[in-house]
């Protein structure tokens, strides 16, 4: 692990250094500890369902279902959705990149409610391990989505097993969200105002009302399954009396939204590095800022949009569908606007900023293709095929994991004080890029000609397709392999980051790499708008001989 | 917008946990006589269940959970779990209630 060294060779105390026994980490509080133990937990779960979908695309590769039968394959692609949604993408950002940054960004000493952090992360892995124990005792076989009867009545699988960990993972991800929202109210620096905090801290003030308000709904609507599958008390299943329609509404309540968590704090990560790789300010700061509170907003009005073709009300559909198009729009606002911020920029091609670019692109045609399922009309040829998988793929991993990595990127020098291999980490950017569009563009074709999901038998004039998909699918994989190479190369090797590496503005940027454990000497005075590069572009040019790298903000 | 620990805390007198307490043990007494109450009115039932419910529910809120007490914010965040709810509820109803509008075949 990387420890500074000062000029004179005394090893400077940091938040890594600050102790080296197990239980210093595993009772930590402090916020930085815990993102890291966050990001080794995020990175296990996401080597995990990575795997089950390298297991799905295996199968896929031959119209027979030859791998394995078709109960063991709802088995995989409902473990590979139930661990990547409850265990990686829902937490992944706000919980890695969130807890490491947001006190450092409104220059807090820590979170809140520090306990309740290290909390989160216990409830988390109890979650997360009952839902592990699920999978190695027989797994689950109901789709990620635990529609009732089915789940509730006839599945012989563990559904309760992994109801009772998704519970707990909700858990946790409320006590974050609680700690965001109060730390972002109550222990702002003097000076920061509300319109001078990083749009990194809007879109994770927002994201935290998602949590907060939607989380609990879903939560206890899986309860109401695990109820009436162990007691029998009729709620959703029309044989005991209940309704099945009632929990896809309470269902998709949240996890619409939850989308809108995966999604909204990578594009935060996007509002912070486009500026600064662009050095301009964030065109339209204001909009970008309040486009993050509406998308939180008309999110929660959105659900119906899932549930056109399961009997809901022609009417309700119509308004769904007209909510839904809403909702594109400020996630419009903030494409336009990064793109703006781009225009005329110094643009530098480092790693996070590819990733950036790859999320522009790809994050545009999933909300497009969102469009297309919008759409009553379309939407009943295209309801549950590989279209949809397409789409969702497009936002959650061409959004949300684009998102991650250039965020993990852009901040890993000041989370570990050393520089990871820039050639390297753009070739991984350029694999993971390629490797995505190779995997989803040929699912569109597939679920336009009509291919559903959720199956591993198939004509076979859709093989070449599925064959591109998977071989996409192995290129994937061996992008994602490599930053855990480098990364963990670049811990011992890679070069010493210096507090700001990239010259960027931002409280993060003001102390050292890696932090202190109280992350600053002194509080922080906020005297100036956020993303002042051309400020310091002028500063720099007037004070020219010193150089590029110590245009500290 | 502050640097620290807001450190003003109301102490409310345990005579009041002591009455709210006493109130919701009547009010679920009341529940539950609700429930037999002669003539299996259903909807009636549900209305009398939900109106105790709802003030029981406000009276956890505003004194156990010290709301009553705090600043407009808190009153805000919980303001905004009960709209929604409201929310919730409209765009559901919205779809049982407009179900019949348009006949199904094979659904009357």
């Amino acid at each position: 692990m990387s420890v500074a060294v000062a000029k004179h060779g005394e090893v400077k105390h940091n938040y890594l250094n600050a102790g080296d026994t197990v239980l210093s980490w595993l009772l930590t509080t402090d916020h930085k500890r815990i993102a890291v133990l966050y990001l080794v937990s995020v990175t296990l779960f996401f080597a995990v369902g990575g795997l089950l979908a390298l297991l799905i695309r295996l199968e896929l590769l031959t119209p027979q279902g030859d791998l394995m039968t078709s109960e063991n394959y709802n088995r995989v692609f409902t473990m590979h959705g139930v661990v990547m949604i409850f265990l990686f993408l829902i937490p992944a950002i706000p919980a890695v990149l969130g807890n490491f940054l947001v006190p450092l960004m409104v220059g807090a000493r820590d979170l809140a409610f520090p306990r309740l952090n290290l909390a989160s992360w216990y409830v988390y892995m109890a979650g997360g391990l009952i839902a592990t124990w699920a999978m190695v005792n027989g797994g689950v076989d109901t789709g990620w989505t635990f529609y009732p009867p089915y789940s509730s009545s006839y599945s012989t699988s563990q559904v309760t097993l992994t109801i009772i960990g998704a519970f707990l993972i909700g858990f946790s991800s409320i006590f974050t969200g609680i700690n965001f929202i109060v730390t972002i109210h109550k222990m702002r620096a003097p000076g920061l105002t509300w319109f001078r905090l990083p749009l990194f801290i809007w879109a994770h003030y927002a994201t935290s009302v998602i949590i907060v308000l939607g989380t609990p709904v879903v939560a206890i609507t899986l309860l109401l399954v695990a109820v009436e599958r162990v007691f029998r008390l009729g709620i959703f299943d029309p044989a005991l009396g209940g309704d099945p329609i009632l929990f896809q509404h309470l269902f998709w309540f949240y996890s619409h939204p939850a989308v809108y968590i995966m999604i909204l704090p990578a594009m935060g990560v996007i509002s912070e590095v486009v500026a600064c790789f662009s050095r301009k300010r964030v065109f339209g700061y204001h909009f970008v800022a309040f486009s993050s509170v509406a998308i939180a907003v008309i999110g929660f009005l959105v659900w119906g949009h899932h549930m056109f073709t399961t009997g809901q009300s022609v009417y309700a559909g119509m308004v769904f569908s007209l909510l839904s198009f809403l909702v594109a729009v400020p996630s419009a606002v903030k494409v336009f606007n990064w793109t703006a911020t781009m225009y005329k920029g110094h643009i530098e091609f480092r790693a996070p900023m590819l990733y950036v670019m790859g999320f522009l692109g790809l994050f545009v045609i999933g909300g497009l293709t969102g469009l297309f399922l919008a759409s009553l009309a379309t939407d009943i040829h295209l309801q549950d095929t590989y279209f949809v998988v397409a789409h969702f793929h497009y936002i959650m991993v061409g959004g949300t994991i684009f998102g991650y990595l250039a965020g993990l990127h852009f901040w890993w020098p000041k989370m570990t004080g050393r520089m990871y291999p820039e050639g390297i980490a753009k070739l991984a950017a350029l694999i993971i890029f390629a490797g995505f569009n190779l995997t989803f563009l040929p699912q569109f074709v597939l679920g336009y000609l009509g291919m559903p999901r959720r199956y591993h038998w198939y004509p076979e004039e859709w093989q070449m397709l599925h064959v591109m998909s998977s071989a996409g699918a192995a290129l994937l994989g061996i992008g994602y392999i490599l930053p855990v190479f480098y990364l963990l190369w670049s811990l011992r090797n890679g070069a010493l980051a210096g507090p700001n590496p990239w010259g960027a503005t931002g409280l993060e940027w003001k102390t050292d790499s890696p932090p202190i454990t109280h992350n600053f000497e002194e509080t922080p005075i906020v005297t100036e708008e956020p993303y002042a590069y051309e400020n310091h572009h002028q500063q720099e040019e007037v004070a020219s001989g010193t150089g590029a790298s110590t245009a500290e903000a | 917008m502050t640097n620290g620990h807001d450190t003003h805390s109301h102490i409310v007198p345990i005579k009041v946990y002591l009455l709210v307490y006493v109130a919701l043990l009547v009010l679920l007494v009341a529940t539950v006589g609700a429930a037999y109450l002669p003539g299996h009115h259903t909807l009636l039932n549900n209305v009398i269940a939900l109106t105790i419910a709802v003030i029981k529910a406000v009276l956890v809120i505003l004194y156990f959970m010290h709301v009553r007490y705090s600043t407009r914010l808190t009153w805000l965040w919980a303001s905004a779990g009960f709209f929604w709810l409201l929310i919730m509820f409209i765009l559901t109803l919205g779809d049982y209630f407009t179900r019949h509008w348009v006949p199904v075949l094979g659904w009357e």
